[in-house]
């Protein structure tokens, strides 16, 4: 059954440009399985090793983090949203490499 | 023959209701529905009044009357300085059908002669009441409110992308004091989207640069610079002086500790970032909603997360995503709306698409979770650089 996955900007290189993805399955797992399958490499920025989605992201199904729901396991329906969501830094203040140097205020 | 005002009043006094100070005073004790209004003129009403009295100046008793105390069958007092214009309102409240109505003899002037309760009220200066006019026409802010903008303490942590715009509107908002916390100086390729600083402050102080326009915009208002890194050393002192903290900052080491700051001392995290087209904001306020470790446990590392810099960002998009920051600030010192506690809002400036997610507490969350102490700061740079497991 195909749902939506609404990929965020720093991801984006990784399904060839594009904002939204069609994808099956039947649980988070099985479109994230759809996912990599379609763009090999994908599920590595969002998962670590051991498959679980990694701490400095959240993937959430229609408005709810999956770790409410049943993590990975969460049922998704046919026309479900996926939402992967990054933790975003940037305040625009354009200082080069952010998130190494000390700690700056933003700008 | 015509009325003279002597021959009118004496016929009120005989037709209409009259009760003394003392009455009022046992009245209102002894029935809390008891309505008591002022109907003076603003300046008299500012050299004090009867607490909870509702003021409606006599020449707009008749029409705000109605939107005031619906139920004609209310108790009413009227009072004035002196109670003969209480008479004349009290005459022209019977003729609307208010039922049960009384002018207080003697009015405000001896109601404080014989020493009963009084309070003088803080009210808007003449400029003030012209600058927030607009504010003052909306019932939910009203002169109360500016009051409360007025009163109010804001941070914002940069004075960058996303604390230009918000620090602009919270100014000229009346904000009373805002703190801008930055340390770096203006730089050219700033003004595409940092619109408090301008080219002839390029090399300039950021804090000074906003502090000049802030206070242009609006000399009313208190602008404290603050030129110094955040640190954990200075954190706490920083925000101790400050009510809501806006985080505009450009870096992870700088959220975390932002939010555990905020987690340790109680206050309103007002969160927005950018990215190219993308914004997300949300209000970190535990124990309502969660703290930003709830959502991310553990910092992006630095070669997934490529800066403002490094990736660019469209100038207007922090704009955007930097009044809903100044808007949910706003509401949080008013305490009106449904604050973004517990919802993270996205934009998405390419579709034009807003997306809400909900976002919750995490129970077990090692700095807001259910009956944990404060771990204590810790060294953010190694943290997000991923060389330490410090704090998660």
């Amino acid at each position: 059954m195909p749902s939506t996955v609404r990929v965020p900007t720093p991801l984006r290189p990784l399904v060839q440009g594009r904002d939204i993805v069609t994808v099956q399955g039947s649980t988070v797992r099985e479109v994230l399985d759809d996912l990599e399958r379609q763009y090999p490499g994908f599920r590595q920025r969002i998962c670590d090793e051991s498959g679980e989605v990694r701490r400095f992201v959240n993937v959430f199904l229609n408005a709810e983090d999956i770790v409410h729901i049943n993590g990975l396991d969460s049922p998704v329906s046919d026309g479900d949203v996926l939402s992967i969501v990054p933790a975003i830094a940037g305040g625009g203040s354009g200082r080069p490499n952010p998130s190494r140097p000390p700690q700056t205020k933003g700008n | 023959m015509a009325t003279t005002i002597h021959d009118l009043m004496a016929r009120l006094r005989a037709d209409l209701k009259e009760v003394t100070p003392a009455e009022v005073k046992s009245m209102g004790e002894a029935d809390q529905s008891l309505v008591l209004i002022d109907v003076r003129e603003r300046d008299e009403v500012e050299q004090g009044h009867i607490p909870g009295a509702i003021h409606i100046p006599r020449g707009f008793l008749e029409l705000r009357i109605e939107n005031t105390v619906p139920d004609r069958k209310t108790r009413i007092v009227t009072y004035c300085a002196g109670g003969n214009r209480s008479l004349l309102a009290a005459e022209s409240l019977q003729r609307l059908g208010y039922e049960c109505v009384a002018s207080m003899v003697g009015g405000f002037t001896s109601w404080r002669n014989e020493g009963h309760e009084f309070t003088t009220p803080r009210l808007l200066s003449e400029g003030d009441r012209r600058r927030y006019l607009r504010h003052l026409a909306i019932p939910e802010v009203g002169e109360e409110g500016q009051l409360k903008l007025l009163d109010s303490r804001v941070l914002l942590v940069g004075a960058g992308g996303l604390g230009c715009p918000a620090a602009y509107y919270l100014a000229a908002a009346g904000v009373g004091t805002l703190g801008i916390l930055d340390f770096d100086v203006v730089d050219e390729t700033n003004l595409q989207r940092q619109i408090l600083h301008t080219v002839a402050r390029v090399g300039t102080s950021k804090t000074e640069s906003a502090r000049q326009s802030l206070l242009a915009l609006n000399p009313g208002i208190e602008v404290v610079p603050i030129e110094e890194r955040l640190t954990s050393e200075n954190v706490e002192s920083i925000f101790r002086d400050f009510e809501i903290i806006v985080d505009g900052s450009d870096n992870f080491p700088t959220r975390y500790l932002v939010n555990d700051a905020c987690v340790l001392l109680g206050k309103p995290n007002v969160h927005g970032s950018v990215f190219r087209f993308e914004g997300q904001v949300t209000v970190f306020h535990p124990p309502h909603g969660p703290c930003y470790r709830c959502l991310y446990p553990e910092p992006t590392p630095a070669e997934l997360a490529p800066s403002c810099a490094d990736a660019g960002v469209l100038g207007v998009l922090p704009g955007v995503v930097g009044l809903l920051e100044a808007v949910e600030t706003v509401k949080l010192i008013l305490g009106i709306g449904n604050p973004l506690i517990g919802r993270l809002l996205q934009y998405d400036a390419l579709r034009a698409e807003f997306v809400e997610l909900k976002v919750r507490r995490d129970p077990q969350c090692p700095y807001c979770g259910d009956g944990t102490e404060f771990p204590g700061f810790v060294d953010y740079e190694a943290f997000c650089a991923g060389t330490t497991a410090a704090g998660s």
